[in-house]
């Protein structure tokens, strides 16, 4: 009886995290959505309380505690700048977690272990070892603490197929010698080094892809952990979770025009920065009140936000100057670019804090066949994603990446820090062109000296 | 587990993805950041296995693993909700 009624509490959180996640599809029920959500968690932790074997408590509420404190601490500290990282930390935890259960989990059925249990452990213990090692090093790059350059070195390819090798052999000596303790420790020390091994020769610039990818890991390890405790609810939560993040690492790749195969081991950014075209060109620096002259006159005006402009803090000040443009009668488009922020939907959250709202924001597929209309195209901090080459140089490494047709308004305004080129490291022929106006120097200097003209 | 218990598992399993698909890429882009925090705070279910492995009587191995793996399967949920929400409090219209 005891028992239905848990795996009934399952069954029904795990309808929440489906009604969850289906509630995500709009701005306006997605926070609700997030609500059930974290509610049918609530009835699965319940459920997992009176499960037979819980005897004893007091290590769950200590656990509990420790968890959820740090937890809301870290959810309301973290700037809104850093999600990336956040993300990927939760991810390594939520890895990390998979492992030790799966540790936990041999260490109780030792030494009588089946092969079905054998492979359920080995699988959650190297999936969730490589999310955690995997998600550390990422967040270590992402944060600055670990070089944001592809990291190579030579043998690098043999030495991870090696420790691939290790892992699979190790996992069917274990399978017929489940008892053997030695090897098992092997397979659970090599996976957590190749996780970080595996990250360190992918560059900073395609760590939203990997954190994409290791947030599919962590619930492809929550998955293996349900098969290991004949768990349900973990099954289906974790193929919901592995799923969602397969889907978004296809959409960051595509937005990129790369293959999976050519972010993991590409080394893709080393390789090209030496190769760049170094030609000397003089382009012309406009002043913020050329800008203006052109901005005052405008009935619609698009404005591309980059990276770049959250690294200027820029957000607060540029829909200070969209709302100062629509008082003068213009409508003001921002132009989102999928790879535009440091994962999926990042720049839309930054432009989301400066209070601009979500309708304003328009995807790139949306926006493209607008430009022709516009009469100013408002480039801050972007650069790659807007380069013409990605369309017509079949040289140029960014070919056929799909971009922001901004060379199609009437005039470009670009706020620009220097003549450095993007993160691709190539120049961008929109610098170039007639109809465009470069403001040169820091984004939030720029963009309140134009609020201040425009005033 | 019997092979007829590990073939429903794995039914489950399969199902469960194709309703993840189908739901997830509904979700439009501008959502994709809660999107990740939420399916990532949803992740944390293996604090179920946690609890499982961490409520047994006696002191040993297991439930001191266990104990560690509901902390960081804690944080995982408890810090991915709460910035989920945090989000998505921002999204206005005009």
């Amino acid at each position: 009886m005891q028992e239905n009624l848990i795996n009934l509490s399952y069954l029904i959180s795990a309808v929440l995290f489906i009604i969850g996640l289906k509630m995500m599809n709009s701005p306006k029920t997605a926070r609700r959505g997030n609500f059930y959500s974290a509610f049918g968690m609530l009835i699965a932790i319940c459920a997992a309380l009176f499960e037979k074997g819980v005897v004893s408590y007091q290590f769950i509420i200590i656990g509990l505690v420790i968890g959820s404190a740090i937890g809301a601490f870290l959810a309301a500290t973290v700037k809104m700048t850093q999600m990336p990282q956040m993300v990927g930390l939760l991810n390594g935890y939520g890895g990390l977690a998979s492992t030790l259960v799966g540790i936990a989990e041999y260490a109780r059925l030792y030494p009588n272990l089946s092969i079905y249990d054998t492979v359920t452990i080995l699988s959650t213990i190297i999936i969730g070892a490589i999310t955690f090692s995997g998600s550390v090093t990422a967040y270590g790059k992402l944060e600055g603490i670990v070089s944001g350059q592809p990291i190579t070195y030579p043998l690098q390819k043999t030495l991870n197929l090696l420790q691939f090798f290790v892992i699979v052999c190790g996992s069917i000596f274990l399978v017929l010698h489940p008892e053997n303790c030695i090897w098992f420790s092997v397979v659970v020390l090599v996976s957590f080094i190749l996780g970080i091994l595996l990250v360190l020769p992918i560059g900073g610039a395609d760590m939203p892809v990997v954190v994409c990818l290791l947030n599919s890991y962590s619930g492809m390890a929550g998955c293996a952990a349900g098969f290991v405790l004949s768990n349900y609810c973990l099954i289906i939560t974790g193929a919901l979770v592995g799923a969602s993040g397969i889907i978004l690492t296809q959409i960051m790749c595509k937005a990129m025009n790369r293959s999976m195969t050519n972010v993991m081991f590409g080394a893709f950014g080393k390789v090209e920065a030496g190769s760049a075209d170094k030609r000397q060109v003089t382009v012309q620096g406009y002043t913020p009140d050329d800008a203006v002259v052109v901005l005052e006159s405008a009935s619609l005006v698009i404005i591309v936000p980059g990276y770049g402009m959250a690294v200027a803090q820029a957000q607060n000040n540029t829909r200070e100057l969209a709302d100062l443009l629509e008082k003068k009668g213009a409508v003001v488009k921002y132009a989102i670019h999928p790879v535009a922020g440091r994962m999926p939907g990042h720049m839309n959250i930054l432009l989301a804090e400066a209070n601009v709202p979500y309708e304003k924001l328009y995807e790139m597929n949306d926006i493209n066949s607008e430009f022709e209309r516009a009469d100013v195209a408002l480039v801050i901090g972007a650069n790659d994603v807007t380069n013409p080459a990605a369309k017509n140089n079949s040289k140029s490494p960014i070919y056929g990446m799909p971009i922001l047709e901004v060379e199609k308004a009437k005039t470009v305004i670009f706020l620009k820090r220097s003549m450095a080129p993007g993160f691709a490291g190539i120049e961008n022929e929109l610098f170039l062109l007639p109809k465009t106006m470069m403001l040169f120097g820091d984004a939030k200097d720029t963009v309140v000296k134009l609020v201040n003209l425009l005033k | 587990m019997t092979f007829g218990e590990i073939l429903i598992a794995v039914y489950i399993f399969v199902l469960a993805v194709f309703v993840g698909f189908e739901v997830i890429s509904k979700v439009p882009p501008t959502l994709h950041t809660p999107l990740m925090s939420g399916s990532n705070a949803i992740s944390g279910i293996t604090v179920v296995g946690a609890l499982i492995a961490s409520g047994k009587n006696d002191m040993n191995l297991t439930t001191i693993l266990g104990c560690l793996a509901i902390v960081f399967a804690t944080i995982n949920v408890v810090g991915g909700y709460a910035v989920t929400d945090r989000m998505l409090k921002m999204f206005k219209k005009k």
